[in-house]
Parts: structure tokens; sequence; C-alpha cells
């Protein structure tokens, strides 16, 4: 068979004795362990770990990625999540050894080259959003967002503005906003959006209050619609002293055709790992540089990149700094990735992605709506998203279209999201597809409509030609099983006819 | 534009299908006002260009092929093996997305699993998470559940604890009616316990104690634990993960949550990241753990299979009522973790933990031979050890690195009391020549 039936741990392979790298481990001094470490700092408890060849680890992770969907195999029309093509000269460079093997306290002048590419990011994040200063240190968007929060806190508390402890986002927003702004202990109250899945503006005026903190938004929102009452929305918040977060998670529509800080907003993350596509790793790690107009800057957390002549250095001054967000300076290996794709692509280059991601959106969505319902039916920008409502009755759920997806070898839509259209599937082609990748993806889901009448099982049951069918998750959360300690012990109970625990 | 397919036919075919005549057509909803960006980026360059470009910054960078470098706190010159960026370069692994759909997700699934398996081990404790951003956002995120477990306002935190770490913590906490308290340090470098307890009280949600400290000292908590759950507080320990192949771990010692970075786990120092936050925490605190979590369980048809679980804890289920609001978070590096561990296996991983012990040691007795130079006590330590210098440091400093050594790091700059003291560090990496040429530079100060 091509891909593996195996499904054995690493801990349940390889032999006794068998090694996977040999060291030199003579010790160099006269002593060993023991005269060096007193026993009673020494761990008791033996580790349970493999033994293996290095052709039984390369072969066990090998067959492990042969399991996987992923951009460079599959098409993943994954709304909101931007799986553009990560272009292999940016994993090149971030391989690179003269920027890998770079100790983080190796000083200024030693490390030239990656403070370079800290502060021309910056400057090319600056142009892209129409920001005035940014800080690299966030590493992820959710980081950025609750970056944001504390530069929200920071920035009212400075004007002796204690009483605003109010959030508002609205209910298309990603989850990450209203996590990250009650992380930092903030009230989150949600919008409800209007018909046209917009900000409804007489809602934002009934909760627009001078405790009022912040309005989080994501333009173009979820739906991939852009709030074209942006000018008024930003306006209104501000008449009201509070400020506006833009969540970046989108601005892979924007690129060179609006920016946020001209629509008015205050503070923006962006995701390098959607927008300027690095990696998504499988989950991470990612990158979510925040911007802020001038008058935040000296909020930001510090050290902030600059360049004096030509030498590059960093800035430690306190000003009236939120602090540090993480240990150094940021995610150094994903920020030079953008880097080069920014160098690559240049401002003419980033301006085509954009019209071509939103030109690869709209050609789907006009396609797709002979064959399923879109949710709110006009030019959209990136993404779009289409309701399956009406296959309620033979007991269809969103979720199932992208299961059965997968059989077709393309990677499921955002599912059930956003939380205002009901039974939703969002989709984000992105411009690195290929025009025929989009019409094979209109045809397999012609498939999928036709089977939803003719044979809703077939559906239900997907996926059927994947290394699993669907995964117990409910068993998974009842029992959990979470290490292959939590395993031994599992099967230590069952052994002895113990009810299984917990 | 090599990495946008669509050509002026594809355009213009799409254009008919949308019945529209101009791009500009598909975003009349940005207002006119907005429009007219000038994008001030440069022209793209050539893949050919942009690689002799690199190759130039990247000669701007010192690195420690270049040179014998005893820098550590926080970012370790640990030897990885080939296998591993081969493994973690597969494409199917870097550019899959986050495994939320199980059935397509399997292998990036299955490595959490076992990533999740390897911290446990080490820790001692029974669940680790996915991963976190990094060892000091991992830490602000357990000194926030302890917070939240404990229903109280304080949280202790030694100051041996990595500077960088504890000022994030401060930075999560600014603003809200938490607070950290500093519990002060030895003069050989221990933590002080007499004021541990004079700072325990009724509002202490946790202790947080690193080992091998920043100064490279491996506490002894002999009765830490016991103290603090007495008190209804918690032990959250922060430890560099090598160190526990060797060292008594967390879970021994009675800790909580086990933190810190996996960085010395096959990642490499990268100029500070991306690393490897690890976190890791006594069962009773799982429903309110950050984070992802791959569970194993059974697929429909009774076969292994693991998926994502307990993600009623997590941002996307319950949006501001989440345990945390994290969502990307570094699951490469996990991985990188998971085949390190993996290769170095039961034996590698205690050897390469002994080498390091064996480096520190070593190195710390010569240098307390040299003249000029102390090194202040004999306590155990991992790879890291303090040196006191009669000269100021930034003299020792800039002598080394003309020898092209780097001797270490400023202490000072995070301790005024630690002035012209540096923090030497000794990996498994270094040889018994290097030591000696080390030694020998300095004899020349």
């Amino acid at each position: 068979m091509l891909i593996s039936d195996d499904s054995r741990l690493s801990f349940e392979k390889g032999s006794p004795g068998r090694r996977g790298i040999r060291l030199n481990a003579a010790p160099l001094g006269a002593k060993g362990l023991r005269d060096r470490l007193p026993a009673h700092l020494l761990r008791k408890r033996p580790l349970v770990l493999p033994e293996m060849s290095e052709l039984e680890v390369v072969r066990h992770f090998v067959n492990l990625s042969r399991k996987n969907f992923s951009i460079d195999t599959h098409f993943y029309p994954l709304g909101s999540c931007t799986m553009k093509y990560n272009p292999k000269v940016n994993e090149w460079a971030a391989a690179h050894p003269a920027f890998t093997q770079v100790h983080p306290f190796e000083g200024d002048d030693a490390a030239q080259g990656i403070l370079q590419v800290y502060y021309e990011t910056e400057q090319y994040l600056k142009a892209v959003s129409g920001m005035d200063r940014f800080t690299l240190q966030p590493s992820a968007g959710a980081h950025g967002e609750l970056t944001g929060m504390m530069l929200v806190h920071a920035w009212h508390e400075s004007r002796g503005d204690s009483r605003r402890r109010k959030i508002l986002v609205p209910d298309s927003s990603h989850g990450t906003n209203p996590a990250s702004a009650a992380l930092f202990n903030y009230h989150v109250v949600e919008l409800k959006s209007n018909a046209r899945g917009r900000v409804d503006l007489d809602e934002l005026r009934a909760h627009l209050d001078d405790e009022t903190a912040c309005l989080m938004l994501t333009n173009p929102n979820t739906l991939g619609l852009f709030e074209e009452d942006i000018l008024e929305i930003t306006k209104l918040v501000h008449e009201k002293g509070a400020l506006l977060y833009y969540d970046g998670a989108n601005l892979n529509a924007l690129l060179g055709l609006a920016r946020p800080g001209d629509m008015g907003f205050d503070i923006v993350h962006i995701n390098l790992h959607k927008t300027f596509s690095t990696p998504h790793g499988g989950g991470g790690p990612g990158s979510g540089p925040v911007g802020v107009k001038k008058f935040l800057e000296p909020f930001l957390p510090r050290p902030l990149a600059a360049k004096t002549g030509d030498r590059y250095h960093w800035v430690t001054d306190p000003g009236q700094s939120i602090g540090r967000l993480r240990a150094f300076y940021g995610n150094s290996g994903i920020i030079l990735r953008a880097w080069v794709y920014i160098r690559m692509m240049g401002g003419p280059g980033l301006l085509r992605a954009s019209q071509d991601a939103v030109l690869n959106a709209n050609y789907l969505r006009a396609k797709l709506k002979n064959i399923f319902q879109v949710a709110i039916d006009e030019p959209c920008m990136h993404e779009f998203v289409l309701t399956i409502r009406g296959a309620k009755k033979q007991g269809i759920h969103a979720g199932d279209i992208g299961k059965r997806l997968l059989d077709f070898g393309i990677h499921a839509p955002t599912v059930h999201f956003p939380l205002v259209v009901e039974e939703a599937l969002m989709i984000e082609p992105t411009e690195t597809e290929a025009k025929e990748v989009l019409d094979h993806f209109v045809k397999v889901m012609g498939q999928i409509g036709e089977e939803m009448i003719r044979d809703p099982d077939l559906i239900l049951q997907a996926p059927h030609h994947l290394p699993i069918h669907r995964p117990d998750e409910v068993l998974a959360a009842r029992k959990p099983v979470l290490s292959y300690r939590d395993l031994l012990r599992e099967k230590m109970l069952a052994a002895e006819g113990a009810p299984v625990s917990p | 534009m090599s990495y946008l397919p669509l050509t002026e036919n594809d355009r213009r075919d799409m254009f008919e299908t949308l019945g529209i005549s101009s791009f500009e057509e598909l975003v009349r909803s940005i207002p006119a006002s907005l429009r007219g960006v000038k994008l001030d980026i440069p022209e793209g360059l050539s893949e050919l260009e942009l690689q002799a470009l690199l190759e130039r910054l990247g000669r701007k960078n010192l690195t420690t092929r270049d040179c014998l470098s005893f820098l550590g706190g926080g970012s370790y010159d640990h030897f990885i093996p080939a296998a591993v960026s081969q493994i973690i370069s597969r494409n199917e692994f870097y550019t899959a997305y986050t495994p939320y759909q199980p059935e397509a997700s399997q292998g990036t699934l299955q490595a959490i699993f076992e990533y999740q398996s390897f911290m446990t081990e080490l820790t001692g404790l029974d669940v680790s998470n996915a991963s976190h951003y990094d060892g000091a956002t991992s830490l602000a995120e357990a000194a926030l559940l302890a917070l939240r477990q404990t229903d109280r306002a304080t949280v202790l935190v030694a100051r041996s604890v990595h500077p960088h770490y504890r000022e994030v913590l401060n930075t999560y906490l600014k603003g809200t009616p938490f607070r950290a308290v500093e519990v002060a340090t030895l003069a050989d470098g221990r933590l002080d316990r007499a004021d541990f307890e004079s700072k325990l009280g009724p509002q202490t949600a946790c202790a947080v104690v690193q080992s091998p400290n920043f100064f490279g000292v491996i506490e002894d908590l002999d009765g830490m634990s016991d103290r603090l759950h007495a008190a209804g507080s918690l032990l959250v320990m922060v430890c560099h993960p090598l160190a526990l192949a060797v060292m008594k771990s967390p879970g021994e010692w009675g800790a909580d949550l086990a933190v810190g970075e996996g960085q010395p786990l096959g990642i490499p120092m990268n100029y500070g990241g991306p690393y490897l936050g690890y976190f890791s925490a006594a069962r009773s605190l799982i429903r309110r753990m950050p984070g992802r979590l791959a569970g194993m369980t059974l697929d429909s048809e009774g076969r292994r299979a693991f998926c994502l679980t307990l993600q009623a804890r997590e941002q996307h289920i319950r949006r501001e009522r989440a345990a945390s609001n994290i969502c990307t978070n570094q699951a490469l590096c996990a991985l990188a973790a998971c085949v390190y561990m993996t290769l170095l296996g039961k034996e590698g991983v205690r050897e390469a933990a002994e080498m390091n012990v064996d480096r520190a040691h070593t190195l710390r007795e010569k240098i307390a031979g040299v003249k000029g130079f102390s090194v202040g006590t004999n306590l155990p330590v991992f790879n890291e050890f303090v040196v006191r210098s009669s000269k100021p440091f930034a003299e020792v400093d800039k002598k080394l690195r003309a020898a092209n050594i780097l001797p270490g790091i400023d202490l000072g700059a995070f301790y005024p009391e630690l002035r012209d003291h540096f923090l030497v560090c000794a990996t498994e990496t270094k040889t018994a020549q290097d030591l000696d040429r080390f030694v020998e530079a300095l004899k020349q100060c």
C-alpha cells in the first residue's frame, strides 16, 4: 500500500539498546555525573523513551507526514486562513546557517544582517498598512490581539480614563477577538451584524458609550465583505473616545488596494503566516506584528528596531511601554521568510496578489452559486460564505460537506463559521491557485451537490479514502488519552478488568 | 510573477464569467477616498538576485560557526542531528494547516501526541499541551492559570527566573488586579527560602521557580511544594528540558505546572525565535490548560486515531469564556523537539544531558584557576554558571571578541548588583580544545 496503515507510536517501535544517534559522551573532566550532582537532585523516575535506529526514526516520521494534507500536495479553500503557496526560497533563506546560528545576545553589531531584516520588514508593513510604527514581537495573531488590548488599556490609563472596560466585537468576529479581550479582563460585548453581514450602525451607536475602550474589527470581515461604512464606523468610535483595533487576518484582500491606517484604525495586527506566505507548519509558528498610529508609539513593547546612519540597532528606552511580550525580539525565522516574500513580490506584485485573490474568490462565488446558496450574494473580497441550511432535512451539515471534499483530495473549507451564518462553508481560494484548480473544485462541489440528493449517506459517512474514518471525538474528550503514559495506564486498567477511568 | 498562476487569458475568462469589464467593479464597496494607495515597496527581485542579497546580509551576522560562543541565557547552541531538519522540511508537515480535520491530519496529530508524551516524561507531570509561543509566554499563561485556579491575586517569582520571562509576566499582569512579587536570590545564586517564607501569604496563587535558574544553579526545592500546597498555592517550575533528563523532575518535586523553553530540543538559535514554549500540568488543572491538546481515540471502524480534544477550553468554541486566546502555536517547533527526542532516544538524551553537566563543571573548575576571575560557588549546575571578573566586563568582552570568542552574557545589564559578572554556558558542543582556548584567552585579559 502507498500510505502506511501502521499507527504504532514511536514508543511502541524499536528495540532496547538501539540508537538513532551516537554521541561521544566521554567526560572531559575527571568526575562523573554522580560526583557532580548530589543524589537528591537527580531524577529517580526513569525516562520511558523510544530506542530506534536512524532509519526507523526517519521512516516513522516520513510515513506520518504522508498521512497529512498540505498546501504542497492539496488545495485548501480554507476561509480566513489564507492557505497560499509558501515559496521555497523563503525556506532556503530561513534555513541558512548565517541566520539560524545567531544567538540573540550577541549584540547589535554582530547581528546587522538580521537587524536589517527586522527594520526593513517594519518599513514594508508600515507601507502596506498605513500605520506609523510596528513591534515585531507578537508570535501569532492572537498574541498580537492581546498586545493590542494592552495598548488600548495603557492609552486610556495614560489619560486618567479608567472607566473604559468594554470591548465591542461584531458577532461575525474570529473567536480570538473576544478571547483576547477577556484574557486581559475586558468585558466583551457582541454587536449583531445587519442583514448584509456588516456592522449595523444603529447597533454600534446603541452600545458605544464612555465605557467603551475599543472596537475590534476585521475588514474585509469574515463573510469576505468590505465594511462600506468603515469611515463612519471609525468616526463614531473616535467621537466616543474609544480606539479601533484592526484584526489583520484578512489583509490579503487589500494589499495596495486600501489601508487600515487610512480607514481610521489605531492599532493593527498582521498575520505574516497568512498574508506574507510563511508556512502554517501544522499550526505554527506564525508571527503577528502589531502596528500603531504615532500617538500610541510610546506604549509599544520594547525593544524597537531602529537605524542610525548605516547602523541597525535596538532601542530600549522604556517610554510608557506596556513592556515585553516575549523573550528576545520576535520569531526571526518567520520574519525573515516574510521579508524574502515581500522582496520577491515587490510593491506591484503584492497588489497583483490581492487582485488575483479577490478575482479567484469572486470567480468561485459566481460558479458555486449555481450549486449552493451564497450567504450574502454580492461581490466579495478574498473569500465568501456558502450556506447549506437547506440540506438539514437530509441530516447533512456543513462539516459533512467538508469531510466529503477530503475524499476528492480537497481540504475542507472553514465550516460552521462565521457563527452568523447557519451551516456555513467559508471559502478562500487565495491568489496562488490556478483557474484549472478552481474549475476542478467547482466540478467536485457539483458532484457533492448531486450526492446530497441521491445518496446522503455517502456524505454522512465520509471520508472514505483517508487513513482513518471519522474519529470518535466524544470518546477522546470523555476519556482523555493524551500521552504514551496515559495509554499504558489505560491498558493496565483494562487488563485488570477495572472500569476504565476517569 | 512566478507565484501567481493567472494569465491574462484566465483573467479575461473570469471577468466574462463574472460579467465585468474591469477589476474595479469587484471592489466598489471600498470607499473611493481610501483608494489610490501607492505602495512604497521596491520592485520585486528575481530569485537569483534575492539569493545574492541574502548571502550579503548573512555575512553581516556573526554565527557560532565563525566564532567560539559561550552564550546561553535562554537560547542554547546544542547539537542538532541532520535528520531533524530533513524531517521537519517534509512539505506535508510544514505546509499543512492546524489539524482541525483529523482524517486529513493524522501525521501532525500523532506527532503532537508523541511530543506531548515526551514532555510529560521529561517534566514528570500528567499532561502537556501541543505547545506555546515560547518559554516566557508559557510562564505568563501558567501564572494566569494559577491565579484563576486559586482565585488569588499574587504570584511569587524568584529573582533568579530569566529576566525576560519576568518582564513578560509583568506585562501580562499590568492592568489586571493581579501582581507579581519578587523573591530574593542568595549571594551564591540559590533561591532565598527565608524570603520566600516571608512573602508566602493568603493571596499567593503560586510560586515560580526556575531550575537550573538564570545563574545556572540547580535548585534544591526540598519541602517547597508541601509548603505551598499547605498554603493553598501552586508550584510552577521553569526548566531547561534537556536538564530534566538527569535532574529531578518537576513532578518529583511536587510541582503543579512545568513550563519553559523547548528550543534546546533540536531547534536552532534563530536569533531568538521561533522557539517552543512547553506547558505541562497536573491532571487536576487540565480543564484550565491553554492551547491545543491531541488525544488518542478510535475511528468509526474501531481503529486507532488521533484528534484534537477538550476543545471546549479553546477560543474557537468558547470565545470570551475560553481558557486562553491562543490559536496558532509553535507546532513545527514541537515536531522538531519530537524528532530530536526520538532520535536521541533513551540513552542519547541522558548522555547529551550528562555531557552538558560535564562541560560546564569542567570549564568552571578551569576558570576558577584563572587570575582575575572567580566563580563564586561550587553549587551543582547544568550547563551555565556565573563568573566574576576583577576587570570591567566590557574590557574582557572586547578582548575575547577580538580573539573570536563570545565569553558570555553581561549580567550587569539585568542585575545592577552583578556588575562585571557574566554568565558562561558550555553545552555538549564544546570540546576540550574549545575549553582550553577560552581559558587561555581569559588568562590574557
